[in-house]
């Protein structure tokens, strides 16, 4: 009993960063119709700054998260520009091919520049884990916690109460009568692909100092990414935030009392069983944001 | 004459061995040509069918697996107590267990993932190969996990008048992929020209008038998969017999990266695109790797696909096709208008 609730403890950390790519992912699909290769290379690239920034600059852990996260939203940007903008009207398989050559691109890059070496990333919390009954946490998850939660939070009142949120729902929903009602169409889609790389970038942000920092991490949260979309339903921010909850406490428990070898296999399962009973995704009534 | 190009490519094909004599490079050509009949069979699903399928290395993987283990045997023990053991058999048997296990496996993902298309399809492909990756990795009693298949014996086969004749030398190996290779690409030109092949092509144009005039899409769709995955199979048979030693890292996604490059570079939905993206990208390493770390190399490969999906959309074969119609034809717009009168009266 004591092993399960250490496992749903566990479960409900991991769960809150994987919603985060999720929801970055979702986004991205959802109102661009993209499917984002490099969404794990940005979640890495979360990562690596935080290591840059705190290793190298000897930066504050915090502001570096923050740095990080302001830095996923810039190259972002700087890929929906370059690459997706001259792209519009093309179909989703050439977008796609093109999103795989720039997913190539970074990994290398990253590659390249921080070696193929794992980085450990130091945090100013105490090494001592905090134990409430007969479960232990670190205080690092804790943070990770709440500050995933407080960014799922953030997205919500983003995409529901804000203009740019309206926006973005009004484009979902039909983007030429958007255009037509004075939304700027490339805009919204700049600062969607932004929004979802700051979120990816948080998450590797946040899940980088727990375990640790390899050019490749970003191979496998990308396929997470898409579990997690197509477990909740390409689109339906709802269905991402509880599909990275899934996932986690899947994987977790899978981990736990399975086989840790097939871990990550689980997402996968689970994408293969959804896909055949549900193929819209579990939480999909109609397709919409918010 | 119409037949002059094909046996001048065969006799190009034949006698590359006999001028090119470095080992090193004939090495790089029999990787490259077992990557070629790969790209040919994922052209068949990406090119003629429209469906961009991710996972392809899996049925080259599960090829190179099914083959080795046929050959060097193996001895599990199932959960509930079943013992499984299998004696090695020689390594031809192997090609033809690859060829069947790699063709039921796209039969099984045909079936489940044409239910779904565009990025769901992708992503169930990618979904795949992953999963048969790690059953690679942990499965150690079968795959030995990690520490990899190794000695996988070479091809033996009987030749008249020479005996059993065992696959070590570079050359023979060269003339046994080739030979399997134009094999492929018949089977494929056959196929395309068929009824079959316009009902495919049909329905990647536009798939519900296909649908609507009577195609069955779904059985269209899962044949192609089966021909390509078996095809796949048998690339990877070439292929764990050939460096004799396999790990899971044969099911990695940069693999089918390079299958998709070679195919979208020669030209998606023509035959000899990916023999013409697969030279390019077999050879391209060797171009590179005298001043360009692995990484690199990557980032150029990237950086090209990029470039070819803004500025040859199409690829290099049908790029090629029209500058020589309109080299031919000062007058390009005349050109236009025969070739499309001449669509019309065939």
């Amino acid at each position: 009993m004591d092993e399960l609730l250490q496992h749903l403890v566990n479960a409900l950390i991991l769960g809150s960063t994987y919603a985060l790519l999720g929801i970055g992912l979702t986004l991205i699909f959802g109102i661009m119709r993209v499917v984002n290769f490099t969404h794990g290379e940005l979640y890495a690239l979360g990562a690596y700054a935080v290591f840059l920034l705190e290793a190298s600059l000897g930066v504050n852990f915090f502001l570096a998260l923050a740095i990080a996260v302001i830095v996923g939203c810039a190259v972002g940007a700087a890929i929906e520009l370059v690459l997706l903008r001259p792209l519009q009207g093309a179909d989703i398989d050439t977008t796609m091919l093109v999103m795989i050559g720039a997913w190539i691109v970074m990994q290398n890059a990253e590659l390249l520049y921080w070696g193929g070496a794992s980085k450990a990333i130091m945090t100013p919390f105490p090494e001592q884990p905090l134990q409430i009954g007969p479960i232990f946490v670190s205080w690092l998850r804790i943070f990770v916690l709440v500050v995933g939660l407080a960014l799922i939070g953030a997205t919500y009142l983003l995409i529901n109460r804000s203009k740019l949120g309206k926006a973005m729902r009004a484009t979902f929903q039909d983007r030429d009568t958007a255009a037509l009602m004075g939304v700027n169409i490339k805009g919204i889609y700049t600062a969607t692909f932004a929004i979802g790389s700051g979120l990816a970038a948080a998450a590797g942000a946040l899940l980088g100092p727990v375990f640790l920092v390899t050019p490749t991490m970003g191979d496998l949260a990308s396929l997470k990414a898409f579990a997690i979309v197509i477990l909740g339903g390409l689109g339906n921010i709802t269905g991402a935030t509880l599909g990275g909850f899934i996932l986690a406490f899947v994987e977790e428990i899978g981990a736990g009392y399975v086989s840790s070898g097939y871990r990550d296999g689980m997402g996968f399962l689970i994408i293969i069983v959804v896909l055949l009973l549900r193929p819209t995704g579990l939480f999909a009534r109609a397709e919409r944001i918010g | 004459m119409k037949r002059a190009p094909a046996l001048f490519w065969l006799l190009a094909i034949a006698t590359v061995p006999l001028w090119l004599r470095d080992q090193y490079y004939l090495h790089v050509l029999i990787t490259t040509a077992i990557f070629i009949i790969a790209a040919m069979s994922l052209n068949l699903l990406l090119g003629y069918t429209g469906q961009l399928s991710l996972g392809h290395v899996a049925f080259f993987g599960i090829g190179a697996y099914a083959s080795a283990l046929t050959t060097l045997g193996f001895d599990i023990e199932l959960p509930g107590g079943f013992r499984v053991e299998h004696a090695p058999w020689p390594a031809v048997a192997g090609f033809g267990i690859a060829v069947a296990a790699a063709g039921l496996s796209g039969y099984a993902i045909g079936k489940l993932s044409f239910k779904v298309r565009g990025a769901y399809f992708v992503i169930v492909t990618i979904s795949f190969a992953e999963v048969t990756r790690l059953v690679a990795l942990n499965w150690v009693e079968l795959t030995q996990g990690p520490l990899a298949l190794n000695n996988i014996p070479p091809y033996t086969l009987w030749i008249p008048g020479v005996g059993d004749y065992e696959f070590w030398d570079k050359r023979a190996y060269y003339y046994l992929v080739a030979g399997v290779g134009v094999v492929t690409y018949v089977v494929i030109k056959r196929l395309v020209g068929s009824r079959i092949g316009r009902a495919m092509i049909a329905l990647k144009e536009n798939e519900p008038l296909a649908g609507s005039v009577g195609i069955d899409v779904t059985r269209y769709l899962v044949l192609a998969a089966v021909v390509s995955a078996a095809m796949a199979g048998a690339a990877g048979s070439l292929y764990a017999h050939y460096v004799k030693i396999i790990d899971p890292d044969i099911f990695l996604f940069i693999y089918t990266v390079t299958m998709v490059i070679m195919v979208i570079t020669g030209g998606k939905g023509t035959l000899a695109g990916p023999v013409v993206g697969g030279v390019i990208f077999g050879f391209l390493p060797v171009v590179l790797r005298s001043f360009a770390a692995p990484a690199v190399q990557w980032i150029i490969y990237g950086a090209l696909m990029i470039v070819i999906v803004f500025v040859l959309p199409e690829g290099i074969v049908p790029a090629v096709e029209r500058w020589s119609r309109s080299w031919r034809s000062p007058r390009p717009a005349e050109a236009t208008i025969l070739a499309s009168s001449k669509a019309r009266d065939e």
